[in-house]
């Protein structure tokens, strides 16, 4: 087999063929279960990946059917998508926590004739909607707790379907299956994934196996990645990072992908796995990072002292250190002895003590959580990626880290700007096409295989690293013709902790207005040293302290923003807290934790047309879905206050066509 | 351990009984001449207005109070009043209107705690954690992170009980009276102070647990519609006194029920 490799890797399961040959013995994926990790080798997973295969088979699954998988990261699920692939089957992840409407468009849409989910939540889930799904002619399930009383002719467990599998004369079948796998192909769809959508229903993105082994083996290269990687699986898996990072690259460089206990306890878990390679969206380090902040409140004045003067150390030092820049030796010394008290030990609770590489990628991330974590030495860098893309479209090169950028073109990337600032890429990953919408595949994707990727950005002509600004068709102007980037106000904004959503208003506007959600973690706990008295989220938002102190973080935004020449204009004049927390259930944000800005604006109309009419107070009523799908109302007054203005500080510079 | 069908409870056998057991304390009668059974495999419901004498029928159950006069029959054994630690022996295990967990340690401890009725392994052998107890402790351990699973309690494994929220305290009772195996368990106000979420979480657990692991349960419930959901059978009490006992159905049609629950004009 090994003399044959380059016929033998252009999909998934040629892979772990080539995998279970070469390295065997070693891990490929862990559980953790009733409190101990559980490994499988990849021998041991070419062997449970077959019996579910075989059993697929049987239950009538054939060449280019949809199978969709719904559920947290577990290995069953891993092992169902390279089954399906096995028979030429196209796997469909599909969010785990999309409500039963959701989840019915999406299956609908692909057709799915299997779906192969997590637990009984998920069969109750999709039994609700099953007579929407005529195609869908079996469920199968992981977790049997709780189901063993339903009816079970369309259902049956992962177990029986191996079992189905396993009773099959080994010998033939064991050489059917490999003669299925053989006649699987580069340019064969290998998955689709549906993109969560800011607007719109999901569309489901096609992505071949060229696309993203191609894609996958370019990222391994770029950061050398290798076997001895450990990484850990508890991003949804229906998002294209994880299928790529936990799935497609592991299965490419042999690395070793572990499944937490519960998703709950992914921080805990971490740490006993010491990952060596990280993927997180901002929102996981900000929550860290927050976490870390309110806990160093509550610490003892001596603990809170040396983490203060040994981050003040960090922050001066430790990004030099980390890029191998020359500093004087007693900042080494100090940042020695802050690693021995401060950094170590942080690093060690946030698992990363042994990590190489870290990503963030989705959105941009606060400039400030950003230095946090590289100032403690953990090399954090920004990538830019997109599911239409396989991923990889920028990431930073060791060394070359800027808080502002998104780094160079990976290898086979190419990167154009067009002459409305819009961001184009041409790369190997690059997807087939929409399914079953080829509208919408030629609006994104040229003849020549461009891909519009819908962001405004430029390349910084200093260094050649990508800029983003924000979604190309949100960067709007003031009625006096000032640049409004909401995003990148937003973000500004979301850097304080206590600020857990912001949404900016201002195109077509005379001024920026903004709309807060507090976080209730870092405020609650604030509230709680400071005696302040509450009974909800709606109460601790509308408290007059809470909004003296969300004031003083606009006002240093604005005196921020006053400093950066074209962004002068469009600071903020007045704002308004939410009465109630923005929630992916009431389409506020999208599934992936994004702000949908449009329809925030049109929900609390209200609200907005009081931020610019003026108004001191404005009574607000709004519609809340609970999750068991229920609806109800909260209502409520909500105060705005406005914010002072700084004179712009510098000159002001024309954007050019980077804008 | 299947759980039986409605049918077969209606005919089953019956684990508990007790016949006109009465309880005062001086001069006020918490429990007046009550009798009813619990059948293997249900879940039987004891409710009524406040003071009706719910708890304190649940305490004669368990052992904890002997009533002045019935009697008890409980796995076919019958006797005047139960003994706290007989009860627990013989597979009774209950949880608290207000939790009674070991506030300073783990969940894990806790949970652990309530297998000891289970190691049989000599003292000897235990302090020095090795040989037949430490293999003994490894199967407990064992059991004790199926509840764990069982309860999604993962995350709070390692975590001094008196530390949680309240639900979750709740909860870890729930798995340490789970982990004596227990043929009978007494639920006191399993979902008092809880949120909808949190209730209908625990609705699920205690479901799943009859359904499971076979459990008959006995519980004390305030809310209306859970003990509607979940009972198959339903017993009343107003003032110490059985006023009815049948189906959640028969049992919300009753007059007296609507009365007591209701008020009645005088």
């Amino acid at each position: 087999m090994r003399g044959e490799t380059t016929t033998y890797t252009d999909t998934f399961p040629k892979l772990l063929l080539l995998n279970a040959a070469q390295r065997g013995e070693r891990p490929a994926v862990r559980e953790k279960d009733l409190g101990i990790w559980q490994t499988w080798t990849w021998e041991q997973v070419l062997d449970e990946v077959r019996a579910f295969a075989l059993g697929l088979k049987e239950l009538g699954l054939v060449r280019d059917d949809k199978i969709a998988i719904v559920g947290n990261n577990r290995p069953r699920l891993y092992w169902s998508m390279c089954a399906a692939q096995s028979l030429g089957a196209v796997p469909v992840p599909v969010y785990q926590d999309s409500v039963a409407d959701e989840m019915a468009y999406v299956l609908a849409h692909v057709g799915a004739k299997i779906a192969v989910v997590e637990n009984q939540e998920q069969v109750d889930k999709l039994l609700s909607i099953s007579e929407r799904l005529p195609d869908l002619a079996y469920i199968i399930y992981d977790e049997t707790r709780g189901l063993r009383d339903y009816d079970h002719t369309r259902l049956k467990s992962f177990a029986d379907v191996q079992k189905i599998g396993r009773a099959l004369d080994p010998r033939s079948s064991a050489i059917e299956w490999q003669d299925s796998i053989s006649k699987g192909k580069g340019a064969d769809l290998c998955v689709i994934l549906y993109t969560s959508g800011t607007t719109g229903r999901p569309k489901g993105v096609m992505l071949t196996y060229d696309n993203t082994i191609k894609s996958s083996r370019n990222a391994n290269a770029y950061d050398k990645l290798d076997e001895n990687e450990e990484v850990i699986a508890y991003l949804p898996m229906a998002w294209v990072g994880d299928h790529i990072f936990s799935y497609a690259q592991s299965y490419c460089a042999g690395y070793c992908v572990n499944c937490p206990e519960s998703p709950e306890t992914i921080i805990e878990d971490r740490r006993e796995i010491g990952t060596t390679y990280a993927f997180a969206p901002p929102r996981i380090y900000e929550n860290l990072l927050t976490l870390t902040m309110v806990r160093m409140e509550d610490a003892s004045a001596m603990k809170r002292k040396a983490f203060h003067y040994f981050m003040g150390v960090a922050r001066r030092w430790g990004e030099k250190i980390l890029n191998k820049e020359r500093v004087p030796p007693h900042a080494r010394f100090l940042y020695g002895i802050g690693n021995i008290l401060v950094y170590a030990p942080l690093k060690n609770r946030y698992g990363l003590s042994r990590v190489r590489v870290a990503y963030t990628a989705g959105e941009a991330i606060g400039p400030e959580i950003f230095r946090f974590y590289r100032a403690l030495g953990i090399n954090l860098k920004q990538l830019y990626g997109q599911t239409e893309a396989s991923v990889y479209v920028t990431a930073q090169p060791d060394g070359e880290i800027f808080a502002d950028s998104v780094g160079k073109p990976n290898y086979e990337v190419e990167v154009k700007i067009d002459d409305k600032g819009e961001v184009l890429y041409r790369s190997p990953g690059v997807f087939a096409g929409y399914y079953k919408d080829p509208d919408k595949t030629a609006e994104t994707k040229t003849p020549d295989g461009w891909v519009r990727s819908g962001d405004a950005g430029f390349i910084d002509p200093k260094n050649g690293h990508l800029k983003i600004i924000d979604r190309a068709k949100d960067v709007g102007r003031l009625k006096d013709g000032t640049l409004f980037a909401p995003k990148y106000i937003e973000n500004k904004l979301k850097f304080y902790p206590n600020i857990r959503e912001a949404v900016a208003l201002g195109d077509n506007r005379d001024f920026v207005c903004v709309m807060l959600n507090i976080d209730p973690v870092a405020v609650g706990s604030w509230a709680e040293r400071n005696n302040v008295v509450y009974g909800s989220y709606q109460e601790l938002a509308a408290h007059p302290k809470v909004y003296d102190m969300l004031a003083s973080h606009v006002e240093e935004v604005n005196r921020s923003l006053s400093e950066e020449g074209p962004m002068a204009g469009a600071q903020i004049r007045r704002f308004l807290i939410l009465h109630k927390e923005l929630d992916a259930d009431d389409g506020e944000l999208t599934r992936t934790m994004k702000v949908r800005r449009g329809f925030i604006a049109e929900r609390y109309a209200q609200l907005a047309a009081g931020l610019f009419d003026g108004a001191k107070e404005v009574n607000a009523s709004t519609e809340v879905t609970f999750e068991d799908g229920r609806k109800g109302a909260i209502s409520g007054r909500v105060k705005i206050r406005d914010v002072k203005v700084y004179p712009s500080a510098t000159v002001q510079v024309p954007m050019g066509k980077a804008a | 351990m299947r759980a039986p069908s409605v049918a077969e409870i209606a005919a089953g056998d019956v684990l508990l009984a007790v016949e006109g057991v009465s309880l005062a304390f001086g001069g006020v009668k918490a429990v007046s001449d009550v009798s009813f059974d619990i059948r293997k495999g249900e879940i039987r419901a004891i409710i009524g207005p406040n003071g009706a004498g719910k708890t304190s029928m649940l305490n004669v159950i368990n052992g904890f109070y002997h009533p002045q006069a019935g009697r008890i029959t409980f796995k076919g054994k019958t006797r005047r009043a139960m003994r706290p630690h007989a009860a627990a022996a013989g597979g009774i295990a209950r949880t608290f209107q207000n939790v009674a967990l070991f506030k300073s340690m783990t969940t894990l401890d806790n949970i652990m705690a309530g297998r000891s009725l289970k190691m049989h392994k000599s003292f000897f052998w235990q302090i020095f954690r090795h040989g037949p107890a430490l293999s003994e402790e490894i199967e407990h351990r064992k059991t004790a992170e199926e509840i764990i699973d069982f309860l999604e309690i993962e995350h709070i494994r390692r975590i001094p009980v008196g530390k949680l929220p309240y639900g979750l305290q709740k909860r870890v009772e729930l798995g340490r009276a789970l982990a004596m195996e227990p043929d009978l368990l007494l639920l006191d106000e399993p979902m008092a102070g809880m949120n909808l979420e949190e209730k209908e979480d625990m609705s699920r657990y205690i479901l799943s647990m009859n359904n499971y692991y076979g459990t008959t349960i006995a519980l004390i419930e305030h809310d209306m519609g859970v003990v509607m959901d979940l009972s198959d059978r339903v017993v009343v009490l107003d003032y110490g006194r059985k006023i009815a006992d049948g189906t959640p159905d028969e049992v919300k049609k009753n007059k007296a029920v609507i009365d007591a629950y209701l008020g009645v004009a005088h």
